[in-house]
């Protein structure tokens, strides 16, 4: 091989490996276009934009819930500078200690690799607007710490907490159900915020901007042309009248029990009271997580929301509809009378019943609530021969209890109704096992035994009988910003009680509040106002008996049906049938009658709560 | 030392030219990879396109008296600086200061110099010198150990600075050495050796001695040894298939590496004493090429598994893309060619590079300056680069084969080689076709002492062309 071989040779070497080189930069730059992707994906960072919820109003226009600024206090450890950790605590208003173990959570997570050295995360969430005014003047002092804002819910009125429910972070759950959620995503836990959530939430924005490889913002991208505004969420208008939600809750001050009020007409709620309540303001934000263990562990469940997840025997209240179903089955008329010998006695079955004349017809059974005349009733409607079996008569009493919403939730705009219990001629069989009759299953008659009913399905079943046989489902929301309420608001259900049946018990009711004598609620009397209503009393068998009132008014083309449930207060007459009437004559008369005040005051002052503590 | 100016050339414009267009437009893009769309302000005095600009015209200084000194003055000045590089090596280690792992760099002040860039410079003149005797020859073995001592000694004190690329720059002078008449031969078995190492990471080591006595016994068979090769053969399989069965019997698994390499040590013990009763030294030699393979592929092996810490063996696994690992050791390559692939055929535009400037690409006015080239200007930029240094490495070999003087061409081969190495590593692995060595791209990349080194390398070498009539000793 000679030298000047060897010299081109090696110019074959260099001119190769050139040629070598261009091939591949053409395949890199012209040929393969992936690498222009991946330049897009490393440079650009999606700065989410959270929107604010909607607002959410009362029938009247009234602003109930609103939003309020907070800060989260975002670090970005690698740029974190020393600083001094005692000014810095004191900016926050925090203890040094409660500092020190911030910043001990941040390296373990960074340990940890929960988080990035150089993007964002969360160093303290949720400062207040006045806290944050404090730190903003000295974070300048504090490098790699910036503020993000955010929005949480802001309460016009202490009230209407279970309605509302409330707002928190999402979840692992949210986050694997809905695409729209990320991590740290407000979303709605409870009450309508839940049930609205999808209304409420609005649309989170994004916002591109061009980061170098620490993450550090470099400006937006392509000038901010690919970025959406976040748009906020639709506001809410409640069919709740505050100033009624107001009073309830007051006159249910220091009693546990729960007022659910009605628009028969519309099937919307005027008022939904659970008592003991609780402040919403304090599930705000940051608030929540020092409130919320104290209200898990109170014995008295302020969080239970009694009105739709409490069920209790109807007692006497449900004779009303024991009246329609005999009347419907035809075996009871108007002019239908019984002997009531201080009860019913039949076969060593005793159900005893208070001094009053007999026999007794039909209206009066009702204002005077005889326990005996339902206990007939209830055993001809189970033992009616076209049946053959008061298995079958059972059922078919238990199918008008189901038209009326019991035994089922009503489908009202809160997800957690409970549905009560009616029990059918299968559950008797079980219990039983085979071996029962008519009077096995006497006590239901007259609401007592198995059957199980919630505040919001006695409510409904009063508007269902101020219809005069039919009803719309009751719920909380009226309207929504430019959308429309589920249309199941707007379907009539029909009971399958002819409306001539409920002329005779609508009778009782006047006559319960009215009647001279025997007239079982005559405190719910409001002068001026046709009430009709319905006494009774569930029976507790861990304490003092449950005060139950149902009524609605005005008589003729009602405007307000009515349910209270005052626990542990004993008759229904004494306590749930004045509070009832007092929230009726608000509602419609805006005060309360002077020769009333005394009434008003009584239950104002009257505690049930600490009696039973005690 | 003489001075006998009247057979005085010109100076080679051309290559001037090249190196202008070269530095012009590495600064262009150090400027580019370092400017900051928001701040406008030019002359801020630590931002790196100033200070490379300083050294520009330090650069240009320094041409300027090495031009003004007499071509002799390098002949003689070899030794000299040959030792001085030598010391001045040894004395960073004491002396010098840690960047990126290796104690390569002195710090004076602001200023920081990697000596290594003078050692280069030293040694590509002291091995012309010592290539150049009237008397040197390949085949004598005292020289051939004068000039492995001479090459090698700078290589092993950079290596224990942790400099390990630019220990591996010193063996581009493999190019002068074939062109002044090296055996062919020892380029090929660098090129087995490494093929050797890449399969021992790859495949089982016994796999690779298959390979090897497979590849024995066709050369043997090729040089029409055929009794011999069949019964090397029967013997080799013969003791295999024995050992495997015994050892099977015994209930442990099979030492394939154990009974292969006993099969082909009696296989080998028979065949050379039949070569040496026969007097056939070609078998011979081809019986120690396979041992002398075998042992490599295992000491290979060794190396790799015992020697290597984890990020270094990482490392050589990414480089070869046996590894994927797009955060780990293989971050930099995959931001480089995204860099690059992001720049299109025309590019983004001047200073509209976003991979770059922001950080996405380490070291980007350094190792990867060549990523700011790529998307900045695109696939026209990139080739316009490759094709300049080609011309550059090209009309470098032309010049070095018009001299007269041996000594001016063996140096020119050197300068050459040099560049040659840095341009192929450099560009190789920004695009993922070299391991990731850190060494700069000549002219290109952001550093005072690469820049001025590679200066003074190409500057004496335009120097001693010169003087390309004369025999310089
Ligand atoms: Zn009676």
């Amino acid at each position: 091989m000679g030298n000047s071989n060897r010299a081109i040779i090696i110019n074959i070497a260099f001119v190769l490996i050139g040629l070598i080189y261009i091939v591949r930069l053409f395949m890199l730059q012209v040929v393969d276009p992936s690498y222009k992707f991946y330049a897009e994906s490393n440079t650009q960072r999606k700065l989410t934009q959270y929107p604010s919820r909607g607002l959410i109003y009362d029938r009247n226009g009234k602003l109930l819930v609103a939003n309020q600024p907070v800060y989260d206090l975002m670090i970005v450890p690698r740029e974190v500078a020393p600083f001094d950790t005692l000014a810095f605590s004191q900016a926050l208003g925090l203890p040094l200690e409660q500092v020190r173990k911030l910043f001990q959570e941040v390296r373990n997570n960074l340990r940890s690799r929960k988080i990035s050295s150089f993007k964002p995360s969360v160093f303290y969430k949720q400062l207040s607007a006045e806290q944050y005014a404090v730190l903003q003047e000295q974070l300048y002092l504090f490098k790699g710490f910036f503020a993000q804002r955010r929005t949480v819910r802001k309460y016009e009125y202490p009230l209407a907490a279970h309605v509302f429910g409330y707002v928190a972070e999402t979840n692992e759950n949210h986050l694997k159900n809905d695409a729209y959620y990320s991590l740290g995503d407000y979303t709605g836990i409870s009450g309508i915020e839940r049930s609205y959530e999808h209304f409420l939430r609005g649309q989170k924005g994004a916002r591109y901007i061009l980061v170098d490889v620490h993450g550090r913002e470099k400006g937006p991208m392509r000038g901010g042309r690919l970025d959406t505004a976040a748009v906020a969420g639709k506001d809410v208008t409640l069919t709740l009248d505050i100033d009624l939600q107001a009073y309830g809750e007051l006159l249910m001050q220091n009693k546990s029990g729960s007022v659910v009020a009605i628009e028969p007409s519309t099937g919307e709620i005027l008022s939904l009271v659970s008592s003991p309540g609780y402040d919403p303001a304090l599930l705000i934000g940051r608030e929540r997580s020092r409130n919320f263990p104290a209200l898990v562990t109170d014995s008295l469940s302020p969080l239970l929301n009694r009105a739709i997840m409490s069920g209790y025997p109807p007692g006497s209240t449900f004779k009303t509809v024991m009246a329609l179903v005999a009347m419907q089955e035809g075996v009871v008329r108007s002019s239908t009378s019984h002997v009531c010998n201080n009860g019913f006695h039949a076969r060593g079955i005793h159900v005893g019943c208070h001094p009053h004349r007999s026999p007794i017809s039909l209206v009066p059974s009702l204002s005077n609530s005889c326990n005996a005349y339902y206990c007939y009733a209830f055993r001809d409607v189970l033992d009616n021969p076209v049946h053959g079996s008061p298995k079958v008569g059972l059922d078919r009493w238990s199918s008008y209890l189901h038209n009326f919403g019991f035994g089922q939730r009503l489908g009202s705009d809160f997800f957690n109704e409970n549905p009560g219990f009616v029990p059918n001629s299968e559950y008797f069989n079980r219990l039983y096992r085979g071996s029962w009759g008519s009077l096995t299953v006497i006590s239901l008659s007259i609401g007592q035994g198995e059957l199980l009913t919630t505040p919001i399905q006695m409510a409904n079943m009063t508007a269902a009988i101020a219809n005069r046989g039919w009803y719309h489902t009751p719920h909380v929301v009226k309207a929504i910003e430019n959308d429309t309420i589920p249309s199941r608001f707007k379907e009539k259900h029909h009971t399958g009680i002819d409306s001539i049946h409920f002329e005779p018990v609508i009778e009782g009711m006047e006559q319960a509040i009215l009647g001279e004598i025997g007239g079982t609620a005559r405190l719910a009397r409001i002068p001026g106002i046709e009430v009709c209503g319905k006494t009774g009393t569930a029976q507790n068998p861990h304490g003092e008996n449950h005060s139950i009132f149902v009524a609605f008014a005005p008589k003729d083309n009602p405007k307000i049906a009515i349910a209270v449930y005052v626990e542990n207060a004993g008759y229904g007459s004494s306590w749930a049938a004045p509070i009832a009437s007092l929230m009726i004559e608000k509602y419609l008369t805006e005060q309360i009658h002077p020769s009333r005040n005394w009434l008003e005051q009584r239950m104002l002052n009257a505690n049930f709560i600490d009696a039973q503590q005690e | 030392m003489h001075s006998r100016n009247n057979n005085t050339q010109s100076l080679d414009w051309v290559s001037i030219v090249l190196y202008l267009l070269l530095v012009g437009f590495g600064w262009v893009n150090i400027y580019a990879a370092n400017t900051e769309a928001d701040s406008p302000v030019f002359w801020i005095a630590n931002k790196e396109y100033v200070k490379q600009l300083i050294w520009i015209g330090f650069s240009f200084m320094t041409i300027g008296i090495l031009l003004l000194i007499d071509s002799k003055f390098y002949v003689e000045f070899a030794y000299p600086s040959y030792i001085l590089g030598v010391i001045l090596l040894l004395a960073v280690i004491f002396v010098g200061v840690e960047v990126n792992g290796a104690k390569s760099w002195f710090q004076l002040g602001a200023i920081r110099f990697q000596p290594v860039e003078l050692t280069k410079v030293a040694t590509a003149l002291t091995l012309a010198r010592v290539l150049s005797r009237f008397q040197f020859s390949f085949t004598s073995w005292q020289d051939l150990l004068l000039l492995g001592a001479v090459w090698l000694l700078p290589v092993i004190i950079i290596v224990l600075q942790n400099d390990l690329g630019s220990g591996l720059v010193f063996f581009a002078f493999l190019l002068p050495f074939f062109r002044e008449g090296m055996s062919p031969y020892v380029l090929v078995f660098g090129v087995l050796a490494a093929l050797i190492f890449v399969l021992t990471l790859l495949i089982p080591n016994y796999s690779i001695l298959l390979l090897l006595a497979g590849a024995f016994f066709s050369i043997l068979l090729f040089h029409k040894y055929r009794k011999e090769t069949l019964m090397a053969l029967a013997v080799a399989s013969g003791v295999y298939g024995l050992m495997a069965l015994v050892m099977q019997a015994r209930g442990g698994d099979i030492n394939h590496d154990m009974a292969l390499l006993s099969g082909m040590g009696l296989a080998s013990l028979g065949l050379g004493f039949k070569a040496l009763l026969r007097r056939l030294p070609t078998v011979g030699i081809y019986i120690l090429l396979f041992w002398a393979s075998v042992g490599f592929a295992y000491s290979a092996d060794y190396f790799y598994e015992n020697m290597l810490g984890e990020y270094q063996r990482s490392r050589i696994l990414v480089l070869l893309n046996l590894k994927d690992d797009p955060q780990g050791a293989g971050y930099n390559v995959n931001q480089s060619k995204i860099a690059i692939g992001s720049g299109g055929f025309s590019g983004k535009g001047y200073l509209q590079g976003t991979q770059t400037k922001f950080n996405f690409v380490p070291e980007q006015s350094t190792d990867f300056i060549f990523c700011t080239v790529g998307e900045e200007w695109g696939f026209l930029g990139t080739t316009a680069v490759v094709l300049l240094f080609v011309f550059l490495l090209m009309r470098l070999t032309y010049l070095a084969e018009r001299q007269h003087s041996a000594f001016s061409r063996i140096y020119g081969y050197g300068v050459a080689a040099i560049f040659f190495f840095h341009v192929a590593v450099n560009i190789g692995m920004t695009i993922g076709l070299a391991p990731v060595i850190g060494i700069p791209l000549p002219f290109f990349s952001y550093g005072g002492s690469s820049l001025w080194g590679f200066s003074i390398l190409l500057f004496i070498f335009l120097k001693l062309d010169t003087n390309r009539g004369q025999v310089l000793r």
